[in-house]
């Protein structure tokens, strides 16, 4: 029997290993558990574990956005309406929309202490430009001279300062861009045109999990996939000083466990309720449900290569717009999620029209014309290519069978199992015949949703419309040496693409969430964001 | 004996490298670039992509990024993810507890019941609580588990108000009750099948009769005769259930938002960090690995007639 | 004793389950059926079996889902796809209207959930049989070649199979899926298939190694058979029972992993009608409209239960040691 023996004890020996990475585990983890609860007169809201490292110009998914915007202060900032409102400048003016000035308010400093000065400004920019520093948010700084030079489309750069960018003194620098862009003051409300400390330039690495802000609140901790902890900071001086002392933004897997904890009183604010407690969500919280529409679009974009919409007649295009029931489905599918859209542009942003028209009310009789004037569909049928991982699959799916159902043309739902995926087939010219496409707000004007969707040269342009009068148009209105004008050319714009239709604007998007009865006064900003530094702490 | 382990263990070698490649492999043939996706769909900067796909080693051809993966994997470096700069470590650090905890819960709940069960039903084969037992184990066994899952959530959480639909803190013993039942179904319908079965063969057996014959005590005949043979193959079954619990915990884990190992392999794969992937996926291998090791160890105590050289 | 150890390894891992395609038993039928009495194992099974209620009504119901999954059109004029968003999660199922569109209610499109559920078990019924098929073919050959030919043959062919027991099977198929853009049933088929003919390959080469010693083999190769016939004549008929068991099992395993995969959006996907697809939709409105969810599920649950009544009767009926 010894080796009966000898087995018992290896045998033995692996239960126990095992059982001790188990509980060796377990025990570690009790340190972290419950940390500590919430401090007396925090806010808690549920905001996921942000993707990357907490550098404000390679941050722009939402997560990291939010705590992002809680630490650092830009020139600048919008209020509900979509004006523009200084926070850390004085000023931003100009004379010709080229030369930019802008003035600092005097007696800022960063939360260790450090003042916020023109130099703050010019260096954080010169090296989030930088293509060597690889920022997400690089492409930002594109309309300022010298641009080129840190950024080359290829190899190394050949400066490391833009020469653009000139420090006049220590609360004033001037902004040089390549053309005219009469409304690039509204830019420099997005996040990325945040300054930064000099501390930021010894190890960015380091700062990145441990930011040094000149914002509202102050970096406290961060427990990865749990919660980021941010405190009030005292010495603010800008218009949004919290009204509360501090922040959590936890952690939450799933929009149901979050939207229970906020029923339960473990959270204070949500976001957004799930679809599963929609039809619930203002019983169970009364006044704190919050329902806002903000400035965003949803729509379906042609992919002007593929079969299906290769040299298609716009008519064709407009048919299938009056085929979609939109008031049936947001009210139904969508939970009163959106609000049916009828223009290119969402209200909240500047030069906004309504455009007359009845392209964007059901009408299947009108459809099913339109379609046969314009020659049809090929093939009669269409897809419509969505990621399966973001909830687009009910409306997706209803979208189809309302054009099914209105003018016969078949329409499936080309469902990609990830959003990696869904993006690749666009970046690559691979869409079957349309994709659902989605664009939230960068700054209130209508400039936003036109020219970055739309102009042959445009990034985001994965249709691949391209059209030489609405490129002309465009340029035209950038050379505009007034914002209104520079408005009002892109809405003579917008009224011509209703003729190209590049694209099918479904609806505009609605916040649904809400707040606990431990918390109140939450408001909503014009890009769907809730203004954390207004929460008062009940 | 010591020999045995020892190349055993050897054996572990190619097949653990074997398998991590092939998971290795099947990431890098995914679609989708994690660098590109972390864009969005706004606006971005291509050069800017390739660059950072250079930075983290993400244009190197498959066979440089696995020897390069492997030869960091040795030194104990499970890599960083792409996008957060994270050490994969601390990822698997803060996941692996919660399923092993989740996964112990529900292999007690299997053993303890399961066998309980299959105990009863075995030492009366053909009875009418034999029959019930089948009859019980054979609708577990063809109910997926997200069926049973939101079934008990249904019932628990929304009909009866007993339980928060989802597990609040993934740490208690008392919220993790329900998913742990969930996921050991499955295995506890099959652990008393394989316990009845094996136990009405071995009732028959030849040694039983002598041992009834010989007049030795009731609890004696089913405590050491019976139970030490009738549970070989079960044994067997539930060594090498183990990892299946461990990788069926992605199902359990969504269904009440435990954020375990399921849900991190679920996310990473989405987001396609393919290291992190294959690092979960690798200890889910080495604990499956060792615990076949173990069982066939287990062999050894449990039967006598069974040496290792 | 080294050799034993080895076929000890073998067996535990012929029952590395999936938690979906599982047949732990099949340790206990792994020994291959009397070799002198082929023709009347086979005959005994089928005079045990149709005596058998448990295999009858499995049989019974397993008939009438492929009569469904052939011809949906005879059991419902409504149609899968058509969506009325008035309809949309109207109220309960009315069981009192049978086979009646608004039998089982309407789900969050306002399409019918009896129509989509006779639709539905086309797709679960081929992924089954396609996958057993497939999986039974590659597994029994691997199995056999490497059992028969035994050496470096095997030890190159074990090793595979265990690499490739090594990969979780759920796992193995979240990523495997995820790699294919198409999400049509072929490839859910194929994927399942990569991953699942390692335990057929298993059970195989256990039992062709015990008939490899068989007297009849070594008879025939003194003969001077061929190997081709040796293999097809001998070998495989003998072998086949156990083979044919695991692989029943297997079956309900199969359709439980194809509803699992599309519920977790990797496997099939609308327009696709099928069970786990609805299942996936269904859970947004748990709270509010359980029939959405719970309705497709007892159906793969039925389906499931189906096919492994089915497997337990034959596995009594050609292992009558288990009685």
């Amino acid at each position: 029997m010894r080796g009966a023996k000898s087995a018992k004890w290896v045998a033995g020996a692996i239960v126990v290993a095992l059982a001790a990475t188990a509980c060796g585990g377990g025990s570690g983890e009790e340190g972290k558990k419950n940390p500590a609860g919430k401090p007396a007169g925090y806010v808690s809201i549920d905001v996921g574990e942000p993707q990357k490292p907490l550098i404000p110009a390679d941050t722009n998914e939402t997560n990291g956005s939010y705590v992002i915007q809680s630490l650092f202060t830009q020139l600048l900032d919008f209020d509900a309406k979509g004006e523009i409102v200084y926070t850390n400048a004085e000023s931003v003016d100009t004379t010709d929309s080229k030369t930019w000035t802008v003035k600092l308010k005097s007696g800022w400093k960063f939360h260790n202490g450090e003042a916020v000065t023109a130099q703050s400004y010019v260096d954080a920019w010169n090296w989030y430009a930088n293509i060597k520093n690889n920022q997400q948010n690089s492409f930002w700084f594109a309309d300022i001279a010298g641009y080129d030079d840190v950024h080359p489309e290829k190899g190394d750069p050949k400066a490391d300062k833009m020469s653009g960018l000139k420090v006049v003194d220590d609360t004033t620098f001037t902004i040089e861009l390549k053309d005219k862009v009469p409304y690039f003051n509204y830019k420099l409300g997005y996040a990325t045109f945040a300054p930064l400390p000099k501390v930021f330039f010894d190890d960015p690495k380091a700062f990145g999990q441990k930011p040094v802000g000149n914002g509202p609140y102050k970096f406290e901790k961060w427990t990865h996939k749990k919660l980021i902890q941010v405190a009030a900071n005292p010495d603010y001086q800008g218009p949004n000083k919290a009204k509360n002392k501090g922040i959590q933004f936890k952690n939450y897997a799933t929009l149901e466990a979050a939207y229970q904890d906020v029923v339960s009183g473990n959270l204070d604010i949500i976001r957004q309720v799930g679809p599963t407690d929609l039809p619930k969500y203002k019983q169970d919280l009364g006044d704190g449900a919050i329902e806002q529409p903000y400035a965003a679009i949803q729509s379906l974009v042609p992919a002007f290569y593929s079969k299906t919409f290769k040299d298609i007649d716009p008519k064709v295009l407009q048919g299938l717009s009056m085929a979609i029931d939109r008031e049936t489905i947001t009210k139904t599918v969508l939970n009163n999620t959106r609000t049916p859209a009828t223009s290119f542009t969402p209200p909240q942003v500047k030069g906004n029209q309504d455009l007359g028209t009845d392209v964007f009310t059901f009408n299947p009789a009108k459809a099913k014309q339109l379609i046969t004037e314009g020659g049809g569909v090929p093939e009669n049928k269409l897809f419509i290519q969505y990621n399966s991982d973001g909830g687009h699959k009910e409306w997706v799916t209803a979208v189809c069978e309302s054009i099914r159902k209105a003018t016969g043309v078949d329409c499936v739902g080309d469902a990609k199992p990830d959003f990696p995926t869904d993006l690749e087939a666009r970046d690559n010219d691979q869409v079957k015949s349309m994709y659902r496409g989605g664009w939230v707000a960068d700054y209130p004007v209508n400039v936003n949703f036109l020219k970055e969707l739309y102009h042959t040269n445009a990034e985001s342009n994965n249709g691949r419309f391209s059209d030489k009068e609405i490129d002309k148009m465009m340029e035209d209105a950038d050379k505009a040496s007034s914002l209104e004008d520079a408005v009002k050319g892109y809405q003579a714009v917008e009224k011509k693409l209703l003729e190209k239709m590049p694209a099918i604007p479904l609806w505009y998007y609605r916040i649904n969430g809400g707040h606990g009865k431990g918390v109140d006064n939450v408001a909503v900003d014009f890009h769907g964001d809730l203004e954390l530094t207004g929460v008062t702490a009940k | 004996m010591g020999r045995y382990v020892a190349r055993r263990l050897l054996q572990m070698i190619p097949v653990f490298i074997g398998s991590t490649f092939l998971i290795f492999a099947m990431m890098f043939a995914l679609p989708g670039d994690p660098v590109r996706a972390l864009m969005g769909d706004q606006a971005f900067d291509p050069a800017v992509v390739e660059a950072i796909r250079h930075d983290r080693g993400l244009d190197l051809p498959l066979w440089q990024q696995y020897l390069k993966y492997l030869f960091e994997l040795v030194q104990g470096n499970f890599g960083t993810e792409i996008a957060s700069q994270r050490p994969i470590a601390d990822i698997i650090a803060q996941a692996f507890p919660v399923t092993i905890r989740l996964t112990l819960f529900a292999f007690t709940f299997t053993v303890v019941v399961g066998i309980g069960l299959g105990i009863i039903a075995g030492l009366r084969p053909e009875s009418v609580r034999d029959r019930g037992l089948l009859a019980l184990t054979l609708v577990l066994i063809s109910m997926p588990s997200f069926v049973l899952g939101y079934l008990m959530q249904y019932l628990f959480a929304f009909k009866w108000g007993v339980t928060t639909p989802t597990v609040q803190d993934s740490e208690s013993f008392g919220d993790l009750l329900l998913p742990a039942i969930v996921l050991g179904s499955l295995s506890l319908a099959y652990v008393a099948r394989l316990t009845r079965t094996s136990m009405a063969e071995n009732l028959r057996a030849d040694y039983m009769r002598t041992a009834v014959a010989k007049g030795l005590p009731r609890r004696r005949i089913i405590g050491v005769h019976l139970m030490r043979n009738s549970l070989v193959p079960v044994v067997t079954f539930l060594g090498t259930d183990i990892g299946n619990l461990m990788t069926g915990a992605i199902v359990t884990e969504g269904i009440f938002n435990v954020q375990g190992v399921g849900d991190a392999i679920y996310e990473a794969l989405f987001r396609r960090e393919g290291a992190t992937v294959v690092g979960i996926a690798s200890l889910i291998v080495l604990v499956y690995l060792l615990a076949s090791l173990l069982v066939d160890l287990l062999y050894a105590v449990l039967d006598p007639r069974i040496r290792y050289a | 004793m080294p050799e034993k150890t080895a076929a000890t390894a073998a067996s535990t891992g012929a029952e590395k389950v999936t938690s979906t395609a599982a047949a732990p038993d099949t340790a206990l039928v792994t020994k291959a059926p009397k070799p002198d009495k082929a023709r009347s194992l086979w005959s005994d099974a089928w005079h045990d079996l149709r005596r058998n209620p448990l295999f009858l009504i499995s049989a019974g119901l397993i008939v009438l889902l492929i009569v469904i999954s052939a011809f949906p059109g005879l059991f419902t004029s409504a149609s899968p796809r058509d969506a009325d968003l008035a309809n949309h999660y109207l109220g309960q199922p009315n069981w009192s209207h049978f086979f009646q569109p608004d039998w089982f209610g309407y789900d969050g499109q306002g399409r019918s959930i009896y129509a989509r559920v006779v639709y539905g078990a086309r797709a679960s019924i081929i992924v089954g049989v396609g996958v057993t098929a497939l999986v039974t073919i590659l597994g029994t050959l691997v199995g056999m070649i490497a059992g028969y030919f035994g050496g470096w043959i095997d030890t190159l062919l074990s090793r595979l199979t265990d690499i490739f027991m090594g990969i979780p099977f759920l796992l193995g198929a979240l990523v495997v899926l995820t790699s294919f853009e198409k999400r049509a049933i072929w490839v859910v088929i194929l994927a399942l298939v990569f991953l699942g003919w390692t335990q057929i390959a298993r059970v195989a080469r256990g039992s062709v190694i015990t008939i490899k010693q068989a007297d009849y083999v070594v008879a025939a190769k003194a003969l001077g058979a061929s190997t081709t016939r040796i293999l097809t004549r001998h070998v495989l008929p003998n072998a086949l029972a156990p083979i044919i068991v695991v692989a029943t099992i297997a079956l309900g395993g199969y359709i439980a992993a194809e509803a699992t995969l599309s519920f977790l959006g990797v496997g099939l996907a609308e327009p696709t009608v099928s069970w786990g697809v609805d299942v996936s939709s269904g859970r947004e409105q748990l709270r509010n409209a359980p029939h959405v969810l719970i309705i497709p599920s007892v159906m793969v649950s039925i389906t499931v239960l189906s096919f492994l009544m089915f497997g337990d009767a034959v596995r009594n009926a050609l292992d009558p040691k288990l009685r």
